[in-house]
């Protein structure tokens, strides 16, 4: 069954996320972080900052929700039992603090089938509460036995 | 900050994901794809038994960028390719090295392996120094 491309290019509703400092915490304590600007506050202001940064694969915490409507969108038809995350890419801007307000909008960058896989392609495009892209991510789903 | 000239390698990335840490990373990402979390049903599916998520593996692959830039705003992009799966209690290995360095932009090849297995493949980071 060939894949459905019709949806290549649709918009999804922006996501808002309001980025705590404990959440931060959380998180770099998860991936293993050491820095102490993203663990401490008094360390963050020290380096120059508003408040605990984000480490920048936070990036995941803010932006994929975004990603959820298209993956579930009806339209796009994607088998998500059989689908496998096979690429991500992240371009940054400034960094994320806690306190931030971030908005993330996610569309459809492509859909192609290779090889008997569909490769679902969405993007997602976060702005902090200036307007400046704090982020962009590119999600490549793969999707066997289409 | 490491050295970043072009053919240096990163200083390598060593780090043991313990019994319990995708747990604690689903709970810190909101990620809780049960692949992840629960023995029983990862093996329902064909999986050996949880598996790592990758965007943890990633985020290790973007800890050995900005600990070799010396921060995290050096980390301008990073692209990666997932491969195979990862495993808990296995030491995930992150090793890198310069292809390009110039006007303060280094592009770096790296990936992460574990068990002699690349489990992120075709990595690139890029910093501005």
């Amino acid at each position: 069954m060939p894949v459905n491309t019709q949806a290549v290019g649709k918009t999804y509703e922006p996501v808002p996320y309001a980025v705590g400092r404990e959440k931060i915490k959380e998180y770099a304590r998860a991936v293993g972080e050491t820095n102490p600007v993203h663990l401490d506050v008094g360390a963050a202001r020290a380096a120059g900052h508003a408040d605990v940064v984000a480490p920048p694969m936070f990036a995941v915490v803010y932006s994929a929700p975004s990603v959820g409507p298209p993956i579930f969108d009806p339209e796009i038809e994607l088998n998500f039992a059989m689908m496998v995350h096979g690429g991500q890419e992240f371009v940054w801007g400034p960094l994320v603090v806690a306190g931030d307000e971030i908005t993330t909008t996610a569309s459809v960058k492509d859909i192609s089938e290779r090889d008997g896989r569909g490769y679902y392609v969405f993007e997602s495009v976060s702005t902090n509460q200036r307007g400046e892209q704090v982020c962009r991510g590119t999600w490549t789903n793969i999707v066997r036995g289409v | 900050m490491a050295d970043l000239e072009a053919g240096a390698t990163i200083p390598e990335l060593r780090v043991m994901p313990d019994r319990y840490l995708t747990a604690r990373y689903a709970g810190a990402s909101g990620d809780f794809n049960p692949i992840h979390i629960d023995e029983e049903f990862a093996q329902s599916v064909g999986l050996p038994g949880r598996i790592l998520h990758g965007l943890w593996t990633m985020a290790q692959v973007a800890r050995a960028q900005t600990e070799a830039a010396g921060g995290p705003e050096h980390l301008r992009r990073l692209s990666v390719q997932f491969r195979g799966m990862g495993v808990p209690e296995q030491e995930v290995l992150v090793t890198g090295s310069v292809r390009e360095a110039a006007d303060g932009r280094v592009l770096i090849d790296t990936v992460a392996e574990q068990g002699g297995t690349q489990i992120i493949r075709n990595a690139e980071a890029e910093l501005e120094l």
